[in-house]
C-alpha cells in the first residue's frame, strides 16, 4: 500500500492531467453533441497545433503564449474549411467518422514527413517549475493547463446557456428543421462551431506541446481515453467533459500508484464499460 | 439456369484447385508471400463486413479479434506444444467469445448504439493490448513463432502458409456469400437501414447482431492464427496497432461493404497497391495515399465500387432491354371496391366473436408524461376498429405498446389469450401482429420487392426465400406496386410509399393489422382505393385496428369506434352512436372543425 502522501500526490497530478483530457475532449464533445459529426481528426489537429508551437518555440524562440494567438485564428479557418467539405458532400455521422479517420492518417503522415517519427520534447524555462503546497508538488505548466481547461469549459458552457447563439445551437442539435423554420441560420452556426472546435484543438495542442513528449504516433494514444471522457461527460456538455476528464485522470493516476503504471489504460475503458452496463438516464 | 449454375460451380472449383497448386508451378517465393498477403486482407476485410458492412455496425476493433486469434495460436503452439492446425479452431473460438461478450453489452443499448459500438470495440482493443502486454501472455518481450512446426501439406513452409491463407480466403468468401443470401443476411440488411422497424417486422435483432459479430470475429481470429506463423514474431504494438482496423474499413468501404464481394475487391486493389510501398519513408507515404483514397472514395462513391458497378450495369442492360419493347403497362388498380355491398356498421359487427386482442389497464409513461393512463379494450376477431382522438391522445403510443416497440409501464395485453406485453417486438410480430407507419419507413437500401419479401420472410408464416418472394409479389399485385418492384423506395411517391407500407404489413400474413393513418396525405381517389383495399383485407379474416383522422373513412369502414382522449378510453361503440355522443363531439370533433 503506497503512502498517504504518494496517493495525495498522484491524485493531484491525476486531476491536472485530467484537465488536459477535458481540454482535448471539449471540441470533440461539442462537434459530436451539437453538429452530429464525430471528428476523429480532432486529435490530429491537436498534435498539428502542438508541433507548430514546438517549431515556433525552437526556431523563432516565440513564447508558446504568443504562438497560441497565431494558432487560434489559423485553426478556426482550418475547422471552417473542413466543415465546408463536409457540407458539400453531405457527410453524416458515421461517414464523418471514416472521413476524419482518413484525415488523421494524412496529418500523421505529414507530421512524420516533416518532424520524423522521433520523440521530441519542447524545452521551456518553466517546464520543470513546480509549486510546493504542503507535501504536494504542483507543476506550474500543468496547473495553467488545467486552469485554462476549466476557464474554456466554463466559458463555453455559459456561451451555450445564455447567449442567443448558444441557444440557437442547442435548438439546432435537438431538431435542425424546426430550428431553421424559426429563423435560425443553421449553416452559419455550424461553420462557427466547427471553427471554434478546431481552435480548441489548437489550444489543447499548445498544452500538449508544453506538457508531454511529441511523436506523430502519439495521436492515437489519446484517442481511447478522450472518447471515454466525451461519452462519460455527456455529448455536447462542456462542463461534463471537464469533470469526466478530471475523474478519469485521477482514477488512472491512483491506479498507477497502487498497481502498476502499465495498467492505467484499463481504468478509463473499464469505467466506460461499467457506464454502458449501468446505462444511466443522462447518457 | 441449372446448367449455367453447374458450369459456374465447376469453374469456381477448377480455379480454386489451380490456385491451390500454384506454388508448385515453381514461381519465385516472392509470389507466395505477395498472394498470401492479398488473401489475408481479403479474408480480414470480408470478415469485418459480415457485421459492419451488412448490419451497419462499424467496428474499429477488428484488431482485437484478429490479435486474440494471433496470440491464442502463438501461446498454444509455442508454450503448450499444441499442433498448429488444432490451434486455429481455438483461435476462432476465443475471438468469437470475446465478440459475444462485447456484443452482449453494447447491443442492448437503444440510443447512440452505432457510435458506442464503434468506440467500445476500439476500447476493447486497447484493453486487450494492455492485458496481453502486462501478463505472461506476452510480457513485453514478444513471442517468437517462426519455430512452430507446420504440417507438411506443401513442400516448403511458405507454400503451406500460402495454401492455408488461400483456403481461409475461399472459405471466408463462401461464408460471406452464404450469409448475404440467407435469412441472417436479409435481417442484417434490414437492421442496417432501420433497426427499430426490422425488430417490429419480426427480425430478432439482438440475436442476429450477436451471431454476425461472432462469425465476423471467429474468421478474424482464425486468420490471425495463420498470420501468427507468417510474421514469425509477434509484438503487441504491431498486432493491436491501428493498421488492421484502418485497412479493413477502407478496403470494405472502397469495394462496397454491403455486397459480399465488395470488401474482396477493395482489399485486392489496396493490398496490391500497398505492396509497392513497403520500405521506410515510402511506407509512410503509402499510408497517407491510402487514407486520401479512403476520403475520396467515401465522398464520391459512398456505396463502393461493386454496388456502383452493379447499378451501372443494371441501368445499361435495362436501357438495352426496354428500348425495343413497348412501355410497361400501367398497373391495374388491383382492388375494385367489391366489398362495398357490405354495410359498414352491420349488426354482425363481430361483438359476439372471440376476442383477438385484450388490453387491460394499459399504462405507459415517458418520464413525467403519461401517454396512456389505463386503457382497457377488447378487439374481436375479424372486426375493424377505428381508433380516433385528438393529437397526443395516445393512439400511436397504443400501437407502439401493442407491437412491443415500447414496453408497458403497467397493465396487460393478451393476443389470442396469451400475454404478450413482456415479449420482444420480433416475437410479437411472429405471433401475427403487423403495423404500418404513419410516415412510411421503408428500408431505403432494399428494393420494393425485397422490402416486402423481407416482411414475408420474418412474418407469422415462416416462408423460405423463394416462397417469400412469391408472397411478396402477390401483395405487390394487390396494392398495385408490382411494376415498381425493382425500384428503391426513394423513387416512390407518397401514395406508393403508403401502399408499400401496407404491402409490407400484409405480406407478414397478420391476424391483427394495425394501420397508423394510412390515408393521411392521399387524394380522394387514392382514399377510395385504399378503403376498398382495407375492406378486402378484412374479408380475408384479418382483424384491423385503424388509426385515422379522416372521419368519412372512419365512419365508412369501422364496425366500432374507440375514442381516446388524454390517454384514456373516452368512448366506445358503433360509429353512429359514438359520433352522435355530445361529449365526443365537443372533445374531438370540435377541435377537428376548429383546425
Amino acid at each position: 500500500m503506497p503512502s498517504f502522501t504518494l496517493l495525495g500526490q498522484s491524485l493531484v497530478s491525476g486531476v491536472l492531467v485530467g484537465g488536459l483530457y477535458g481540454l482535448v475532449a471539449l471540441g470533440l464533445s461539442l462537434s459530436w453533441g451539437l453538429l452530429r459529426l464525430v471528428n476523429l481528426a480532432h486529435f490530429a489537429f491537436a498534435f498539428l497545433g502542438a508541433y507548430l508551437v514546438y517549431q515556433m518555440g525552437t526556431s523563432w524562440h516565440l513564447s508558446p503564449w504568443w504562438a497560441v494567438l497565431l494558432i487560434v485564428p489559423l485553426f478556426f479557418a482550418l475547422g471552417v474549411v473542413q466543415h465546408a467539405i463536409f457540407l458539400y458532400f453531405r457527410v453524416v455521422e458515421l461517414t464523418s467518422l471514416l472521413v476524419t479517420f482518413g484525415i488523421s492518417v494524412i496529418i500523421e503522415s505529414a507530421l512524420q514527413w516533416i518532424w520524423t517519427a522521433d520523440f521530441r520534447r519542447f524545452e521551456t524555462p518553466y517546464a520543470s517549475v513546480s509549486l510546493k503546497i504542503g507535501a504536494m508538488y504542483v507543476p506550474v505548466v500543468e496547473l495553467i493547463g488545467c486552469i485554462a481547461a476549466a476557464g474554456l469549459a466554463w466559458a463555453t458552457w455559459a456561451w451555450l446557456r445564455w447567449t442567443y447563439v448558444g441557444k440557437a445551437l442547442r435548438a439546432t442539435a435537438e431538431d435542425p428543421e424546426i430550428a431553421v423554420a424559426f429563423g435560425v441560420n443553421q449553416r452559419f452556426l455550424s461553420f462557427l462551431l466547427s471553427g471554434v472546435c478546431a481552435a480548441y484543438a489548437g489550444i489543447a495542442g499548445a498544452f500538449i506541446a508544453l506538457i508531454s513528449t511529441l511523436a506523430p504516433s502519439q495521436i492515437w494514444a489519446w484517442l481511447g481515453v478522450v472518447f471515454a471522457v466525451v461519452i462519460i461527460g455527456r455529448l455536447g456538455n462542456p462542463l461534463g467533459a471537464l469533470i469526466a476528464g478530471m475523474l478519469i485522470g485521477a482514477a488512472e493516476s491512483v491506479a498507477m500508484a497502487t498497481f502498476s503504471p502499465a495498467w492505467a489504460p484499463v481504468v478509463s475503458f473499464s469505467a466506460l464499460i461499467v457506464l454502458l452496463l449501468w446505462q444511466p438516464d443522462w447518457l | 439456369m441449372t446448367a449455367h449454375r453447374a458450369i459456374s460451380g465447376a469453374g469456381i472449383g477448377l480455379a480454386v484447385c489451380l490456385l491451390a497448386l500454384l506454388p508448385l508451378a515453381g514461381l519465385p517465393a516472392f509470389y507466395d508471400s505477395f498472394l498470401y498477403i492479398v488473401f489475408y486482407w481479403i479474408s480480414l476485410a470480408t470478415s469485418w463486413a459480415i457485421l459492419s458492412g451488412f448490419g451497419g455496425y462499424f467496428s474499429f476493433g477488428h484488431a482485437a479479434f484478429f490479435g486474440a486469434g494471433m496470440y491464442t495460436t502463438a501461446t498454444l503452439s509455442v508454450k503448450f506444444g499444441v499442433p498448429f492446425l488444432v490451434t486455429l479452431p481455438a483461435a476462432a473460438a476465443v475471438a468469437a467469445s470475446l465478440a459475444v461478450g462485447v456484443g452482449a453489452i453494447v447491443f442492448r443499448l437503444k440510443r447512440l448504439r452505432g457510435e458506442l459500438f464503434a468506440l467500445l470495440t476500439l476500447a476493447v482493443s486497447f484493453i486487450l493490448a494492455t492485458i496481453i502486454l502486462n501478463t505472461p501472455i506476452d510480457g513485453g518481450a514478444g513471442i517468437l513463432t517462426s519455430s512452430v512446426p507446420l504440417p507438411h501439406i506443401m513442400p516448403s513452409p511458405s507454400q503451406t502458409i500460402y495454401l492455408l491463407g488461400m483456403l481461409m480466403c475461399v472459405g471466408t468468401l463462401a461464408l460471406a456469400y452464404i450469409v448475404a443470401h440467407s435469412r441472417l443476411g436479409l435481417g442484417l440488411y434490414a437492421i442496417h437501414d432501420d433497426e427499430d422497424v426490422a425488430e417490429v417486422k419480426g427480425v430478432p435483432t439482438f440475436r442476429y447482431k450477436l451471431a454476425a459479430f461472432a462469425i465476423s470475429a471467429a474468421i478474424a481470429g482464425a486468420v490471425g492464427g495463420v498470420h501468427a506463423t507468417y510474421v514469425g514474431f509477434l509484438t503487441v504494438s504491431e498486432t493491436f496497432g491501428i493498421t488492421v482496423p484502418l485497412y479493413v474499413v477502407l478496403m470494405s468501404v472502397l469495394g462496397g461493404a454491403r455486397h459480399w464481394l465488395g470488401p474482396a475487391v477493395g482489399a485486392a486493389l489496396i493490398a496490391a497497391s500497398l505492396y509497392t510501398f513497403t520500405s521506410g519513408d515510402q511506407a509512410m507515404i503509402g499510408r497517407g495515399l491510402v487514407a486520401l483514397v479512403l476520403i475520396v472514395a467515401i465522398l464520391i462513391l459512398p456505396d463502393g465500387i461493386v454496388p456502383s458497378f452493379l447499378r451501372w450495369r443494371a441501368r445499361w442492360t435495362a436501357q438495352r432491354a426496354t428500348a425495343p419493347l413497348p412501355p410497361v403497362e400501367a398497373p391495374q388498380p388491383a382492388a375494385t371496391p367489391s366489398g362495398g355491398d357490405r354495410p359498414a356498421n352491420a349488426q354482425d359487427s363481430g361483438i359476439d366473436r372471440p376476442v383477438a386482442l385484450a388490453i387491460r389497464d394499459a399504462r405507459k409513461s415517458f418520464g413525467g408524461l403519461q401517454a396512456l393512463r389505463g386503457v382497457t379494450l377488447d378487439i374481436h376477431e375479424g372486426e375493424i376498429l377505428g381508433l380516433v382522438g385528438p393529437n397526443g391522445s395516445g393512439k400511436t403510443t397504443l400501437i407502439n405498446v401493442i407491437t412491443g416497440h415500447f414496453p408497458l409501464s403497467s397493465g396487460e395485453i393478451r393476443l389470442g389469450g396469451a400475454p404478450i406485453q413482456a415479449l420482444p417486438a420480433h416475437e410479437i410480430a411472429r405471433r401475427g401482429v403487423a403495423r404500418t407507419y404513419q410516415i412510411p419507413r421503408p428500408f431505403m437500401h432494399l428494393s420494393v420487392l425485397d422490402n416486402v419479401a423481407m416482411a414475408a420472410a420474418f412474418g407469422s408464416a415462416d416462408h423460405g426465400r423463394a416462397a417469400s418472394i412469391e408472397e411478396a409479389r402477390r401483395w405487390l399485385d394487390f396494392t398495385g406496386l408490382r411494376a415498381k418492384e425493382s425500384a428503391l423506395p426513394a423513387e416512390l411517391n407518397l401514395h406508393e410509399r403508403k401502399f408499400l407500407e401496407l404491402a409490407r404489413a400484409l405480406s407478414a400474413e397478420p391476424q391483427l393489422l394495425l394501420l397508423d393513418e394510412v390515408l393521411s396525405g392521399l387524394n380522394p381517389t387514392e382514399i377510395d382505393h385504399a378503403i376498398a383495399l382495407i375492406r378486402q383485407i378484412r374479408d380475408r379474416g384479418t382483424t384491423i385496428v385503424f388509426v385515422e383522422h379522416l372521419m368519412r373513412a372512419v365512419v365508412e369502414l369501422s364496425d366500432r369506434i374507440a375514442v381516446l382522449n388524454e390517454g384514456t378510453l373516452f368512448a366506445l361503440g358503433e360509429p353512429g352512436s359514438v359520433m352522435r355522443d355530445p361529449r365526443v363531439v365537443s372533445v374531438y370533433l370540435g377541435k377537428a372543425h376548429a383546425a
